[in-house]
């Protein structure tokens, strides 16, 4: 059993995630603006929540201030677009040697003193919001009133990144499928191995000859180049980057959720988590927007977030899979399961 | 010159003795669950609005509303862990905060529900007054938080290291299996601590009712601003809460003085990425977390 688990997924697996894939692409070309809109915006939190899903279901780093990463990627495209008129291709190399940087600091700063667990979270948001705090009084970068990308004209650029909602449906979808693909391959490479291994028992690995100081800072500041892109595609949807829509604490929020929801570790997790999730934060919105009572949607998401890690301790993924086992019997749903995390 | 500087440090000390209870009830809940209670904003907004209902509703005076607010929040706390809370102690840290959040979610939402987005401001007469101690001005609204603080510090302080059951709470923190072992009241326990943070935070939320407009919004930066007190101090520290609340009152009150009082929070941070660099577990942070 051990042993079948960590093998390539095999070729069922591979051809339903891909048919998955497919559908999407195809709800690309037929669905109304509305849904085009909110369903880009689901992919892009389900690659920057895979991102975080890599720190925490293979890393053993749980970070709630996410945000850092995105806002520093989103920052970075914003910036080198508007004010050098730079492609965001520059901005998104740029984001994400920023954000490897940051995250190595940050990790250097408290795993050489043995910080570990919960004060490391509890770090990570506070770098979060010291940096939004910064962002927020610094001019050069639109302080409180934010950078605007100009209007879009012209047809869709791919070296630009620019393009109508279609198009960044597409490019949005794409960066999902290779998250999908990339957590896949990492977890099967040897990092991926040595990662797990520091993650289930520290001391262990370390004295097995895991240099374990050094693949903690290597797995966050690789977690944060990656929430990097993430971050420098969503300024992009977005047209704009405020400090407190990119930075704030809100989005680290939303950033994790999703994953956690959905069921952490897994391949599917984060999308189903955050297809999930997300819509029925706006659903809850729109409920309360509807019946003129606000605070009723804080309510609604609040109560359906306790609900789900009351009801489904493991995520809605590993249900899923587990019933449709054993309503199918088709043996390969379970190479898109992965371990559970205990920490 | 000087009665400017001496002004300053005296309502920083007055703003971080509150500062201090609320990460108390934080480093409480931490010392002993072993959970961080990220709805702590939220419960210090509860706090806040029991405080602007007593004196706008009623005419109750502050220090009376602080002791309801206290009595209610504990209540709270008690049912909550009792009912919810308790059934994810032994989860990952990562479940906990989604729980966590979604309560904070719930309890700024009935506080949205209740009063609407639009701030209240205090009615309380106390902000505008001041007396005079020598030549430094004190404000009677800091004043009078600060040594309802006081007495709720000392008093938390004499229940934990004197009263049988402050024994028993301090024996969980300790050794949770070791106390099972010989016998201790363990559900108990958790939630009358959990109880005990929660009318700390909603404690000092009425206290500065009059000092701030109850607003919803506020619940995260309270949240942020306890994390922040409890970081320099050192999670799970009695003494660290104090310390770390009386840094961070005198920081942003100097952070006013010198530099522009919307730079506050910037100097905050700023003071915990050095304490960061410095010393990583804060002032009096245990090795173990």
């Amino acid at each position: 059993m051990q042993k079948k688990r960590d093998a390539l997924p095999d070729r069922g697996a591979v051809l339903g995630c891909l048919a998955a894939f497919a559908v999407l692409a195809m709800l690309g070309g037929v669905l109304n603006p509305y849904l085009i809109s909110l369903l880009t915006i689901v992919f892009l939190f389900t690659f920057i929540g895979q991102s975080w899903s890599i720190m925490l279901g293979l890393g053993g780093q749980l970070s709630i201030g996410h945000a850092l990463f995105v806002g520093i990627g989103a920052y970075s495209v914003a910036v080198l677009n508007i004010r050098y008129g730079l492609s965001p291709w520059f901005g998104l190399v740029v984001g994400m040697a920023l954000a490897a940087t940051i995250g190595a600091t940050l990790a250097w700063l408290s795993f050489r003193f043995e910080v570990r667990g919960i004060y490391f979270a509890l770090l990570t948001i506070a770098a979060a919001e010291f940096s939004r705090v910064v962002f927020s009084g610094w001019e050069f970068v639109g302080g409180m009133q934010g950078l605007f990308f100009p209007a879009q004209s012209g047809p869709n650029s791919f070296w630009m990144l620019r393009g109508d909602a279609r198009f960044y449906y597409f490019v949005s979808l794409a960066a999902v499928l290779l998250g999908v693909s990339a957590t896949a391959l990492i977890r099967l490479s040897f990092l991926g191995y040595v990662w797990r291994a520091m993650r289930d028992d520290e001391d262990a690995s370390r004295a097995l000859g895991v240099r374990t100081f050094l693949h903690k800072i290597l797995v966050v500041s690789f977690s944060g180049a990656w929430a990097a892109i993430g971050g420098g595609l969503l300024a992009l949807v977005q047209g704009s980057v405020f400090p407190d829509s990119i930075m704030g604490m809100g989005i680290s929020v939303d950033i994790l959720v999703g994953p956690i929801v959905g069921g952490l570790g897994t391949a599917f997790g984060p999308l189903i988590g955050t297809l999930i999730t997300l819509p029925l934060d706006h659903l809850a919105s729109a409920i309360g927007n509807k019946f003129g009572i606000p605070g009723l949607n804080n309510v609604g998401y609040g109560l359906a977030l306790i609900a789900a890690v009351w009801l489904l301790p493991d995520g809605i993924w590993p249900a899923i899979v587990n019933s449709a086992k054993s309503i199918t019997r088709l043996s390969w749903f379970g190479n898109l399961q992965m371990e559970q995390v205990k920490k | 010159m000087l009665t400017l500087w001496g002004n300053v440090l005296a309502s920083g000390i007055l703003m971080g003795l509150v500062y201090g209870i609320i990460a108390l009830g934080l480093t409480i809940i931490f010392g002993v669950i072993r959970i961080v209670n990220f709805a702590h904003g939220a419960m210090v907004v509860f706090g806040l609005y029991v405080g602007y209902c007593a004196g706008a509703w009623w005419g109750i005076p502050t220090i009376v509303a602080a002791v309801g607010a206290g009595a209610l929040l504990f209540v709270f706390g008690y049912g909550l862990e009792t009912l919810v809370v308790k059934r994810f102690v032994t989860r990952p840290h990562h479940i906990q905060f989604i729980l966590f959040i979604g309560i904070s979610l719930v309890l700024s939402g009935a506080q949205l529900i209740a009063f609407g987005p639009d701030p209240r401001p205090s009615v309380s007469h106390l902000s505008f007054e001041t007396i005079a101690v020598g030549p430094i001005r004190l404000d009677l609204a800091r004043l009078q938080a600060a040594t309802v603080a006081a007495v709720m510090i000392l008093a938390l302080a004499g229940f934990l290291k004197y009263s049988t059951f402050g024994r028993f709470i301090r024996a969980a923190a300790d050794n949770r299996l070791g106390g099972l072992m010989v016998g201790l009241p363990i559900p108990k326990i958790y939630a009358t601590t959990f109880g005990i943070g929660a009318a700390c935070a909603g404690g000092a939320g009425a206290l500065i009712s009059p000092l701030f407009d109850a607003q919803p919004f506020l619940a995260v930066d309270f949240t942020l601003l306890a994390f922040v007190t409890v970081i320099v101090g050192g999670l799970g520290s009695f003494v660290g809460a104090l310390v770390g609340g009386l840094t961070i009152g005198l920081t942003e009150a100097f952070a006013a003085l010198l530099f522009a009082p919307s730079l506050k929070s910037a100097l905050s941070y700023g003071l915990l990425m050095i304490v960061l660099i410095v010393r990583p577990r804060g002032f009096f942070g245990a090795k173990e977390t």
